[in-house]
C-alpha cells in the first residue's frame, strides 16, 4: 500500500527542549494508527509539526506524494488533511448547523451543501440539536460535531488528539464505531490517544513516542508486551 | 454559469440569516414603517433640523463598518476615525482642485471612499498578516488615527497644499462644495436639507441591505467563526488572514464614506476629527445599540447621536461624560448592547403570543 504520509528527520527544539528528535515516520493509506508515549513524549509537537503550527527546525513532510514541509496551515488542510482537537474547537456561539456550514461551504453550496449537512447531523445523531447553539451540547456531543466537521469535507487523512478526552464509555465506544465507519469510506486515520481500550478498538498499527524519538511500532498485542514500552509508561521497578 | 450563491433570488433570501436579527412579516412592516416614517420626516420638520438629521445618518456608516470589524470578525478597531479623516480630506482636495460642475463631487466622493478603503486594505494588511491579533489591534489602529491627526495639525503652513488645496493644519480645511447632483440646465448643490438627508437616507437604507445580505452570506458566516474560534477556522482550510484584512478594508471603508460625507454636509474637515475623542465615539455607539448585530448597531447609534446632540447644548464635555457613563453602563449591564437586549425581549413576547 502506498504511504499517505511520510515523515523523513523531523526535528524541533524550543532552547534545550527537544520535542521532534528526528522522526522518521511512515502512514500507509487506509491505514488507522495511533500515536502513543507518556505526557511530554511529544506527541502533541509532531500533531503541531503536521499541521504547520510550528515550523520544523530540519526535516521533510510528504503527504500524497508532495512535500509540504514549508505550506502554511490552512494550505494543508487543503490538501486533504483534517484535524480534530483535544479540546472541542467548535463555534460555541453558533448552532450546530451554523458550525456544519462554515465547516463545508468552501467545498459545497446550494442543495449539495444542505445534503452533506443532513447527513452529518444522521451520522453524529446531532438532528434534534440543529439549532441549538453548540456551546449548549454535552462535552461527548461536542466532540462528535467536530468530527463531522473534520471528516464532512472528506479528507485523505484525519488527525485526532486524544478524541475521547473527558467521554463516558459509552460515548467513547460509539466514537470508535464512528471511526471505524470512516475509515471504511476511505479517510486515512492517525490518532493520538491515551486510552487503551480505546487504541485496541481503533488501532490497526500503534507507534509509540519517547523524548521527541519513536521508540517502537507495532500492532497493538505487540506493543502491550512490549518490555520497554511498560518501562517507559510505569518506570522501572526500584528493588 | 451562476451558481446558486449569486442569483438575485438566493441574494434576497440572505437579507435574513442567523447573523442578523429580524425576520419574517413583523420585522420587515417596521422596518418599512420605520422607512416611511424617516421620509415623512422632512415634511414634518424645518430645513435646520432636516439638515441636522442628516448628520446623524452620516455617521451611521462609520458604525455599521465598525460593527462588520469589530462585532462580526472580532477585532475591535480604536482608529475608524483614520479613514474617516482622510476620505474628508481626500474630497476636499479633490474637490477644491476639481470643482463642483458635471457631477465631479460625487467623482470625488467615490474617490475618496476608495483612498480610505485601500488605506484600511493596506493597515490590515500589515496587521492581519503581521499576525497582530486581540488588544494589539485597537492598540495599532488608534496610534495610527493618532499619528494621522499629529501630522495633519502641522501643516498650517502655505508651503502644504495639493494644488489649489491648502490643508491649514489645526484650523482644517474649508470651503469644498457639498455634493451636487448634474442636472438639465443647473446643477442640484445638497446642502443641510431635505435633498441630502433623502440621498443620504437611500444611502443608509442601500448600505444596511447590503450588509445583512453580505453578513448572511458564506463570507459572513466565515468572519462570525473567526470571532469565534480563529484557530479552528483556519483548520478548516480558511486563510484567516484574508477574511481579516477583508473586513477591515469594508469596514475602513465605510469609515471613509462617513468622512467623505461628513466634509460635503459641513463642508469643512480639521485634524480633531482624527483625534481621540472622535475615535473613542463610534465605539461607544456600536457598543451601545449591541456590536453583533447590524441592526442594533444602525438603530443604536442614531438613537445615542440624538441623545448626545441634545446634551451638548448644555456643555460638550458633560454629554462626554454621559457618553462614558453610558459605555459603562452597557458593559456592565448590557454587554450585548441596549437595542440587542431589547429586540431580543421583545422576540421573546412575539414567540410567546404566537404559541
Amino acid at each position: 500500500m502506498t504511504d499517505i504520509l511520510r515523515v523523513q528527520g523531523l526535528r524541533k527544539a524550543f532552547g534545550g527542549v527537544v520535542v521532534a528528535n528526528g522522526i522518521d515516520f511512515s502512514l500507509s493509506a487506509g491505514d488507522m494508527h495511533c500515536l502513543i508515549g507518556p505526557n511530554g513524549a511529544g506527541k502533541s509537537s509532531f500533531f503541531r509539526l503536521l499541521l504547520g503550527e510550528h515550523a520544523p527546525d530540519a526535516g521533510t513532510i510528504t503527504f500524497d506524494g508532495n512535500d509540504i514541509t514549508n505550506l502554511r496551515s490552512f494550505q494543508r488542510i487543503r490538501r486533504g488533511i483534517s484535524v480534530k482537537f483535544q479540546v472541542p474547537g467548535i463555534f460555541k456561539a453558533l448552532s450546530v448547523r451554523q458550525n456544519l456550514e462554515v465547516a463545508f461551504q468552501d467545498h459545497l453550496n446550494g442543495q449539495s451543501l444542505g445534503t452533506k449537512i443532513h447527513e452529518m447531523l444522521d451520522f453524529t445523531d446531532l438532528h434534534a440539536e440543529e439549532t441549538t447553539p453548540a456551546g449548549n451540547l454535552s462535552h461527548g456531543q461536542q466532540q462528535w460535531l467536530e468530527i463531522a466537521m473534520a471528516v464532512g469535507v472528506e479528507p485523505k487523512l484525519l488527525l485526532l488528539d486524544e478524541p475521547t478526552a473527558g467521554m463516558s464509555p459509552d460515548e467513547t465506544r460509539k466514537t470508535g464505531d464512528m471511526l471505524h465507519d470512516l475509515n471504511a469510506r476511505g479517510i486515512t486515520i492517525l490518532a493520538v490517544e491515551h486510552d487503551m481500550a480505546f487504541v485496541e478498538q481503533i488501532a490497526r498499527r500503534v507507534t509509540v513516542l519517547h523524548f521527541g524519538s519513536i521508540f517502537v511500532e507495532g500492532t497493538i498485542a505487540e506493543i502491550i508486551d512490549h518490555p520497554g514500552v511498560q518501562e517507559i509508561y510505569l518506570g522501572t521497578a526500584d528493588v | 454559469m451562476i451558481s446558486s450563491e449569486t442569483t438575485p433570488r438566493s441574494l434576497l433570501a440572505r437579507l435574513e440569516g442567523p447573523q442578523t436579527m429580524g425576520r419574517g412579516p413583523v420585522f420587515w412592516t417596521a422596518a418599512a414603517i420605520a422607512i416611511a416614517v424617516a421620509a415623512a420626516y422632512p415634511l414634518m420638520a424645518d430645513a435646520w433640523t432636516v439638515g441636522n438629521a442628516a448628520y446623524f445618518l452620516i455617521w451611521t456608516f462609520m458604525a455599521m463598518g465598525l460593527g462588520v470589524v469589530w462585532g462580526y470578525a472580532g477585532a475591535l478597531s480604536f482608529g475608524q476615525t483614520a479613514f474617516f479623516g482622510l476620505a474628508g480630506y481626500a474630497y476636499g482636495v479633490i474637490t477644491l482642485n476639481l470643482g463642483a460642475a458635471y457631477g465631479l463631487t460625487l467623482v470625488a466622493l467615490i474617490l475618496a471612499v476608495a483612498i480610505g478603503g485601500l488605506f484600511a486594505l493596506v493597515i490590515g494588511y500589515f496587521m492581519f498578516y503581521g499576525r497582530i491579533q486581540g488588544v494589539f489591534v485597537g492598540i495599532v489602529t488608534l496610534s495610527v488615527t493618532l499619528v494621522l491627526e499629529t501630522f495633519m495639525a502641522q501643516t498650517a503652513g502655505p508651503q502644504w497644499r495639493i494644488g489649489e488645496a491648502r490643508l491649514n493644519g489645526f484650523n482644517g480645511m474649508s470651503g469644498m462644495p457639498p455634493l451636487t447632483l448634474p442636472w438639465f440646465g443647473d446643477d442640484i448643490a445638497l446642502y443641510p436639507g431635505p435633498s441630502l438627508y433623502y440621498l443620504l437616507l437611500g444611502l443608509v437604507v442601500i448600505c444596511y441591505l447590503g450588509l445583512r445580505i453580505m453578513l448572511n452570506s458564506s463570507f459572513g458566516n466565515v468572519l462570525v467563526a473567526i470571532r469565534e474560534n480563529p484557530h479552528r477556522v483556519g483548520m478548516l482550510g480558511y486563510d484567516v488572514r484574508l477574511y481579516q484584512t477583508l473586513a477591515f478594508a469594508i469596514g475602513g471603508a465605510f469609515a471613509a464614506l462617513s468622512g467623505a460625507l461628513y466634509t460635503a454636509w459641513g463642508q469643512y474637515i480639521t485634524p480633531s476629527s482624527m483625534g481621540l475623542t472622535s475615535a473613542a465615539l463610534p465605539i461607544i455607539w456600536v457598543a451601545v445599540g449591541g456590536r453583533r448585530d447590524i441592526t442594533a448597531t444602525l438603530i443604536g447609534t442614531i438613537v445615542v447621536l440624538a441623545g448626545f446632540q441634545s446634551l451638548t447644548i448644555y456643555g460638550s464635555q458633560y454629554a462626554l461624560v454621559v457618553m462614558g457613563a453610558l459605555l459603562l453602563v452597557t458593559v456592565l449591564a448590557a454587554p450585548q448592547g441596549l437595542v440587542v437586549g431589547a429586540m431580543t425581549f421583545l422576540g421573546r413576547i412575539f414567540r410567546k403570543d404566537k404559541s
